[in-house]
């Protein structure tokens, strides 16, 4: 019996002992999109080498889950590809910042027997077939796009998510400002009512459906497609150039949009102006609070670590496919974060960035 | 006089809690629901069960094509698995060896420990391309004038899901009705051989009506297994808010529907939309199996068999 008591005690001290050397570790929690999920789970790995003490878990639940636990204050910060509506701002209760991490495009990927070459889309065209107006691949606005390819007699097979996600919303962001019709018929959102076409789980679901389907197009994220090598089309972008996703078109698109200094980023940059911008491309956010209610250390650990994200981590992003944020992206981002209170004071130091956390 | 010691009223509380927990679970699982749909119940009303129109952009919400599409995939699901599995029963205990009976019955068992997600992957590898490129060119020209064959094939489909839901429920229902069709009594079989009847009229005409109760108990069981299956059928039923009778077109489930877009439903309507079909799903399962065991019990009034299998 002593011998028990001797060991309960001794094991008692040695957990003790663990949690304190626990304690001394800031916890960071933070939910949402499963688009950027490998970008900032590379940045968690590689934070923690330059500051031990963090620990930061990140789960992806996607954007509505996201958004949800961030206006619960169950996780610290959020992680949406699609921006926060001003009446779940409201919900959240206090001012949201929405603060841009990277960069992707949405392709349109395809699957036509016989063609091997790289197919040419327009807005409206994309907008029609998706709509349902263009039922079959040699219908004469997908040919007079496409001159000299031999489109067979196919009926299309449109493929979309079955999933509400940021992808869907970027797709059809991007179609409601190309095509009328369809902003009327369908709107944008991580999910909408769609007129037609297969529902394929995940972009992997998608990639896979329109793989294994002759006829088929669907739309995925640019990494998806790169790394499974799927065919996908060019799009036509404002300017009228048939442009190729590529990180630098899409960090073009990025460049090219306006962004006013008092912009609070809930932004659109589909169908943007540049002469070689990639018209379907789109940030991806991370969402704070304004004014923060959190211990110190862990809101200053926060905030830090946004800061090094746009910053120092942003040499990660091409690595994964990711488009960096341009230059005076990174200017107000800075603002923005400098100007988060927590409890009332100024998390950052008013000259913070001067050379840190590269 | 029962001496009653302290273990064994310890005992008593104990398993009475532990009784008591499950109807506990299940009250607190329906309360939930309740709560989570009474946004949407207040906003749709019945529209909800009659509305056809899916659209979270506008917030509109009608789930006829999921309740169809869940009570259609499964009908198709039993009328390829019952066929199958009541001749695998009946083939185990009538007709076959038996050196062969233990090995196939095993084999059958199996199948149902085959996690869903590898149904749903096999489906898509070998199922949907041996549907939509040898079998349909093949059956299109005889089939396709029947409404339940209308249109063009892409592949996932109502058929392709309801096939998975079939050899999925297959296990379970050969496993019931070969356990009823066992405990047919020898002498009504030797009886109807001795009037004379074949072998296939004996096992017709007087085992299975014995057995019966017990075998629409399986064929139940086989249902609601079918219309809760998640995983397997998104993967391959095409995900597709439609009505359509023809099982070659795409279509949906509650289920899918709620796995597929619970994690990004943005707005609380679409949340509560998806917890009242949930809630559908359960008041859907429960009638089915109330209403069969209802009906066997009136069954089982005739046959003796089978209602100790239930």
């Amino acid at each position: 019996m002593q011998r028990i008591i001797r060991a309960g005690l001794a094991g008692a001290a040695i957990l003790a002992a663990a949690a304190s050397l626990h304690a001394q570790e800031t916890r960071i929690t933070g939910a949402g999109a499963t688009f950027p999920y490998p970008i900032y789970s590379k940045w968690v790995l590689e934070y923690t080498t330059i500051r031990p003490n963090i620990q930061i878990n990140y789960a992806s639940i996607g954007s509505g889950g996201g958004i949800r636990q961030f206006s619960d204050k169950t996780v610290d910060f959020g992680a949406t590809d699609g921006p926060m509506n001003d009446s779940q701002i409201t919900a959240a209760g206090g001012t949201v910042l929405h603060i841009p991490t990277v960069l992707g495009s949405v392709v349109p990927v395809y699957e036509v027997p016989g063609v091997t070459q790289q197919l040419k889309f327009t807005g409206d065209v994309l907008a029609a077939i998706f709509l349902g107006q263009i039922t079959k691949w040699n219908d004469s606005r997908i040919a007079a796009a496409n001159p000299g390819v031999n489109l067979p007699d196919q009926d299309i097979v449109v493929v979309h998510r079955s999933d509400g996600s940021g992808t869907t919303y970027i797709w059809t962001d991007y179609l409601s400002k190309v095509s009328p019709d369809w902003q009327r018929r369908v709107g944008k959102g991580t999910a909408v009512n769609w007129p037609v076409g297969l529902g394929g789980q995940g972009n992997p679901g998608v990639a896979s459906t329109v793989r294994r389907t002759p006829g088929a197009v669907g739309y995925v994220e640019l990494i998806y497609a790169r790394q499974n090598h799927i065919p996908y089309g060019l799009v036509r972008n404002r300017a009228g150039n048939y442009v190729e996703a590529t990180l630098a078109s899409t960090a073009a698109a990025a460049a090219s949009a306006e962004f006013s200094p008092d912009t609070d980023f809930r932004v659109s940059i589909t169908d943007a102006p540049g002469a070689d911008a990639y018209p379907i491309a789109s940030f991806t956010w991370l969402l704070l609070r304004q004014n923060m209610t959190l211990e110190p250390n862990k809101a200053r650990s926060l905030i830090e670590f946004a800061w090094w994200a746009t910053h120092g981590g942003q040499r990660y992003a091409n690595g994964l496919d990711y488009g960096v944020l341009p230059a005076p992206v990174v200017r107000i981002i800075e603002a923005r974060l400098r100007s988060i209170t927590n409890a009332g004071r100024p998390v950052l130091a008013a000259n913070y960035g001067g050379g840190r956390g590269r | 006089m029962r001496i009653v010691s302290r273990g064994d009223r310890l005992y008593r509380t104990g398993l009475t809690t532990l009784a008591l927990l499950l109807p506990l679970l299940l009250f607190f699982i329906v309360s939930e629901l309740v709560v989570g749909s009474l946004p949407a119940v207040k906003q749709f009303g019945l529209g909800f069960l009659t509305k056809s129109t899916w659209d979270p952009v506008a917030g509109q919400f009608g789930a006829l094509p999921l309740i169809f599409g869940t009570i259609y995939s499964s009908l198709v699901a039993m009328v390829i698995a019952v066929p199958l599995a009541l001749g695998a029963a009946i083939f185990l205990t009538e007709f076959a060896p038996r050196w062969l009976r233990t090995p196939v019955g095993t084999l059958i068992e199996l199948l149902a420990g085959v996690p869903s997600v590898i149904y749903g992957l096999w489906g898509l590898f070998v199922l949907i391309p041996l549907q939509r490129d040898i079998l349909w060119p093949i059956l299109r020209p005889v089939l396709s004038w029947l409404p339940f064959f209308k249109g063009p094939f892409y592949g996932p489909s109502v058929l392709a899901g309801g096939t998975i839901l079939a050899i999925m429920c297959l296990p379970y229902i050969a496993a019931v009705s070969r356990e009823v069709l066992l405990a047919v009594p020898a002498p009504q079989r030797e009886a109807a051989l001795a009037l004379g009847a074949t072998r296939w009229e004996a096992v017709w005409t007087v085992v299975l009506p014995y057995g019966r109760a017990g075998i629409f108990g399986a064929i139940v069981l086989g249902l609601g297994r079918a219309l809760g299956e998640t995983m397997a059928v998104t993967m391959l039923i095409g995900n597709r808010h439609e009505i359509s009778l023809s099982i070659v077109q795409p279509g949906y489930t509650i289920a899918a529907a709620v796995a597929n877009e619970f994690a990004e439903a943005a707005s609380s309507m679409h949340l509560s939309a998806l917890v009242l079909a949930g809630l559908v799903l359960f008041v859907i399962t429960v009638a089915v199996n109330a209403c069969a065991r209802w009906l066997i019990w009136r069954v089982a009034r005739g046959s003796a068999v089978g209602s100790a299998a239930i």
